[in-house]
Order: structure tokens, then C-alpha cells, then sequence
């Protein structure tokens, strides 16, 4: 009974997220077919879905999505590999904290994206350079987000740890931390949305690898159904990353 | 001699487990420094159940910190079976008055935590982990979240937690204040009933007049800032104790007689206060 009503929970709101995805998909047909909207600049939605066997099999996407999501991956965990330490000592050592922080918050609105020349003099015309922008660009969020969630901590949680005689090392793995997760994970979730986003981005810019490289392609060609089908790749591929996330967030936060 | 110094000095009958003596603390320093507490001296014996309670204000929950080795710098002596503590003292297991049970971590792995910290296998742990949660009267809600509990459950929880590891001095802060009175008279009377039977020496910081007399052996009352021991007194009420006590006359007897000093310096409390606000500029 408990289980029949707990997949009735999750199946409604799944099932008005695909009504309102159709929905919007046959009222911008119609608003195209009937002239309010240019078909010249926007396809029919019905033209992209037809479009998407024609890029599986004519563009290589399922290789092609390995390139962009292997550079997400590695991006991804590089920010959070970096950024929770950075946040971390930011959190430790106050006057560094005082010095630093404001100019991180400044990078986080840089358009970092407009300094792909000097990453492709440095690392070449490669996925590294991809990579590197990408983490460079998603860090600020993350490294903000660790050193506010760590000073947001309840003084009582950290006077417990300290009435236990816990060490700086058990405080911070057994209290700190969990305590500051939930918002290391909304940093987290920043970044990444940054972070796909940069990658992306940059193998459009540079016209390098996956699914980046393949919407320029296509938008050089015209090709408007197929860049929209591209472009709905991407979101797929954004769209388990970000479940993917919220799997190991329940994972570690049962208590959500 | 005062009634304060009658006891700190160990006049009274039995070796003290706790003594507080001559502690002193004042924050800042020159023209706006504050002296919270002002040559303090008492004891609690093993065993006894002992209430500092006073104003808001008056130093009682920097004498918590103080005594719990949370707070380093003051002045005097703080013993624990003679001996002078500088930090956290193992012998001392503290309850907080903010709820303080981990979100992240359910009901047993709470109240197993600190011995989780001591390196206590698994299976030992659980099974002195049950053993308190029952003790607190939580049995069966073992795997559920704190956030499912209520504040009085939680406030078990806690009480638990410190109790696992076997403190020889149960020291809280005001752990019922967030509570409802109806809750608080409940939990008064598990926490009597968990006194009594583990023999726990308890020291509790309180603003709560019937809660003090609920519980204690002997209350001692505090002066508004700087917080002095004003007086100390014995609450010769039967033991075992439940909250059916606060009907009989002898509770209302006390009460009466420790609410006659108390308002005299809640009233200097709230005299301050109100100054301190008339002078603070508008805006």
C-alpha cells in the first residue's frame, strides 16, 4: 500500500513534467505553423524529432556524447576534488578567507569563457584546454558554497565536538562536513550547471570534439532541426548528470 | 562566612566530586568590560543533584562553558575529584540547551556517537546505544531521523548521547527551555528517574524556578550580573521524586522562598535592560 502510493508519488509529478514537455512542443508547432513565430529562425518541433535518427546515424552522436561527457566528468569531479579543499582552507584560515574571498565571488561573473585564446596557446587546440576552462569556470561557485556551508555550522554541533575532545581532524570529517553538505551540494550544483554549460561552450568556440563541435556543424549548415536536436542531446546528457547528483546527494544525505 | 563559602570550602558532609572555587571571568577589557562571574564557589557531591539557577543574563551559562572546559581563560579553580581542568574534562558530559542531535546521523547513530569516537566495536555500541535510548524512553524509534522526532524527543536524544559514554558529572544548560511546560515536567521526571537509578552526579543551569525544585538536591541561586552565589538551598523533598511533587506544599514553600531572592534580581535584570535600552540610540 505504502510502496503503490509512494510510485503514485513520483509518477505524477513525471508524468506533468512530459504533459507540459508536450504541451509547449505542440503550442510552439502550432504558433510556428500558423506564422507567429518565424520558421526560418526557430524549426517545427515535429522537423527536429524527425532530424534526431538522422543525427544519431549520419553525425556519430553516441561517440560524440562520450567526448562531451567524458570532459564533464572530469570537470565536474575536478571542481568538487579542488574546490572542497580550497573551500575548506578558505574556512580555516580567516585573514586568507578575508583576502581571497571577494575575489573568487569576482570570477564566478568573469566571462573566463573569453580567454579560450591564451588556454589553447597553452594547452593546444585539445580536451585539456576544454577541461581546464571548464573547472577554472566552475570553481568560484563551489569554493564560495564550502566556506559558507562550513561557517554556517550550529556553534552547539561544534560545542558538542569539542565536549567529546574530538580532534580538529575527527571535528571536521564527522561534523563539519556533514553538517555543511547541504550547502556544498547547492555549490556543487552550481558549478556544475557552470561547468556544462563551459564545456559545451568551448568545443563550440573551438569547434573541437563533442556535441559542442557537432551544434556548430550544424548551425553552419543551416541545419536548424538538427542543431535543436543537438542541442536536446546536450540537455539529455546535462539532465542525467544532474540525477546522477541527486542520487549521491540522497546517498549521503538521508536526512533530506 | 557565607552560605556559599560554607560549601565550597567542604564543610558539608561527603567528599565534593565537583568544586567550583573562587571562579572569576570578565569579557573585554577597561571601561566596557563586563564581569560575568564574580568569585563563584560551590560543590556537588557524587551522586547529588545540584541547580544553579538565576536571571537571564547573569553568568549562568558562562559558568556552563566554564566548567565544561569549553571556555579557558578565567580565573580560580574548577576540580573535578581535585584535579584543576584546563579543556574538556572526559569526567564531564555536557547537554546543551540548543538542540544538538546530528541531522545527518539517525537516532542510534546518534546516541552510539561518542563511542564511535572512543573506537568501541560495532555491536557493543549498538547494544549500549539501546540500552540509553531505552533509558530516555525512545525504544523503537531507533532508526528514525531527528527530524522526525519532536523537540522533547530530541532533547532525549541528546541527553542519551552524553549519558552513553558513562560521565561521572552530568552537567546541562537549561536543556527543557525550548520545550513546552507539559513536556518539561515529563522529561523532569525521566530525568529524575535516570538520576536515581544510575547514582548520577548531575549539575543543571536553569532559569526555570519548579523545574530547579523538581529536580535538586540543593539549589544554588545566582546574583544579577556579575553572577555571585547569592545563597544555596537545600530542597528536602522525598526522593524518588516524580512531577506529582509540584503539588504538595513543601514544593510551593520552596519555591516561594527562592522566588523571593530570585526576583529581586530578575528585577535589577530587567531594571538594566530596560536602561540599556533607553540609552541605545534610536534608529
Amino acid at each position: 500500500m505504502a510502496k503503490a502510493s509512494l510510485s503514485q508519488g513520483r509518477a505524477l509529478p513525471m508524468a506533468v513534467g512530459v504533459a507540459t514537455i508536450i504541451g509547449a512542443f505542440v503550442l510552439l508547432e502550432m504558433l510556428l505553423r500558423y506564422g507567429v513565430v518565424n520558421k526560418y529562425v526557430v524549426p517545427l518541433p515535429s522537423q527536429v524529432l524527425m532530424s534526431l535518427e538522422r543525427i544519431v546515424v549520419e553525425e556519430n552522436i553516441l561517440s560524440r556524447i562520450r567526448e562531451t561527457a567524458y570532459e564533464m566528468i572530469v570537470s565536474c569531479l575536478a571542481v568538487i576534488v579542488l574546490g572542497v579543499p580550497i573551500g575548506a582552507m578558505l574556512y580555516r584560515w580567516r585573514p586568507l578567507r578575508r583576502a581571497v574571498l571577494d575575489w573568487v565571488a569576482a570570477t564566478a561573473a568573469a566571462p573566463l569563457v573569453l580567454a579560450f585564446p591564451l588556454f589553447l596557446v597553452m594547452f593546444g587546440r585539445s580536451p585539456t584546454t576544454v577541461i581546464v576552462m571548464s573547472v577554472i569556470t566552475g570553481l568560484a561557485p563551489i569554493i564560495i558554497k564550502t566556506t559558507e556551508g562550513l561557517l554556517g555550522v550550529r556553534p552547539v554541533l561544534i560545542n558538542v565536538g569539542r565536549s567529546l575532545k574530538m580532534t580538529d581532524a575527527q571535528m571536521f570529517r564527522m561534523i563539519l562536513l556533514p553538517a555543511a553538505l547541504p550547502t556544498i551540494f547547492s555549490g556543487i550544483r552550481l558549478s556544475w550547471t557552470f561547468v556544462l554549460i563551459s564545456v559545451v561552450g568551448i568545443e563550440f568556440l573551438i569547434n573541437l570534439g563533442g556535441l559542442g563541435q557537432l551544434i556548430n556543424d550544424l548551425a553552419e549548415r543551416y541545419d536548424l532541426p538538427g542543431t535543436y536536436a543537438a542541442i536536446g542531446f546536450v540537455i539529455l546528457v546535462s539532465v542525467i548528470f544532474f540525477m546522477l547528483l541527486e542520487r549521491v546527494e540522497k546517498w549521503l544525505r538521508p536526512a533530506k | 562566612m557565607t552560605l556559599a563559602t560554607t560549601a565550597a570550602t567542604g564543610a558539608t558532609t561527603g567528599q565534593p566530586q565537583l568544586v567550583i572555587d573562587n571562579v572569576f571571568k570578565q569579557f573585554g577589557e577597561g571601561p566596557g568590560s563586563v564581569i560575568a562571574i564574580d568569585n563563584m564557589s560551590f560543590d556537588v557531591k557524587p551522586g547529588e543533584f545540584v541547580s544553579v539557577i538565576g536571571p537571564s543574563g547573569c553568568g549562568k551559562s558562562t559558568l556552563f562553558n566554564i566548567i565544561g572546559g569549553l571556555l579557558d581563560e578565567y580565573a580560580g579553580n574548577v576540580l573535578i575529584e581535585r584535579e584543576r581542568i584546563a579543556g574538556p574534562h572526559k569526567a564531564v558530559g555536557m547537554v546543551f540547551q540548543e538542540e544538538s542531535t546530528f541531522p545527518w546521523r539517525n537516532v542510534i547513530d546518534n546516541v552510539a556517537f561518542p563511542l564511535e569516537l572512543q573506537g568501541v566495536n560495532k555491536s557493543e555500541r549498538l547494544d549500549r546505544a539501546h540500552h540509553f535510548i531505552d533509558l530516555v524512553g525512545l525504544k523503537g524509534f531507533e532508526k528514525l531521523m531527528p527530524s522526525a522526532l519532536s523537540g522533547g524527543m530530541r532533547q532525549r536524544v541528546s541527553i542519551a548521547r552524553t549519558l552513553v559514554s558513562g560521565p561521572q558529572i552530568l552537567l546541562m544548560d537549561e536543556p527543557f527551555a525550548a520545550l513546552d511546560e507539559q513536556t518539561r515536567l515529563l522529561l523532569g521526571d525521566k530525568i529524575t528517574q535516570i538520576q536515581q537509578d544510575l547514582n548520577q552526579t548531575t549539575l543543571l543551569i536553569t532559569h526555570n524556578l519548579t523545574e530547579a525544585v523538581q529536580l535538586s538536591d540543593r539549589i544554588v541561586v545566582m546574583t544579577y550580573r556579575p553572577g555571585r552565589v547569592k545563597r544555596i538551598v537545600n530542597i528536602d523533598l522525598p526522593r524518588p521524586r516524580t512531577s506529582d511533587v509540584v503539588s504538595s506544599d513543601a514544593f510551593g514553600h520552596y519555591v516561594a522562598e527562592i522566588w523571593s531572592d530570585l526576583r529581586e534580581e530578575a528585577s535589577r535584570g530587567m531594571a538594566d535592560t530596560e536602561s540599556v535600552r533607553r540609552t541605545a540610540p534610536r534608529g
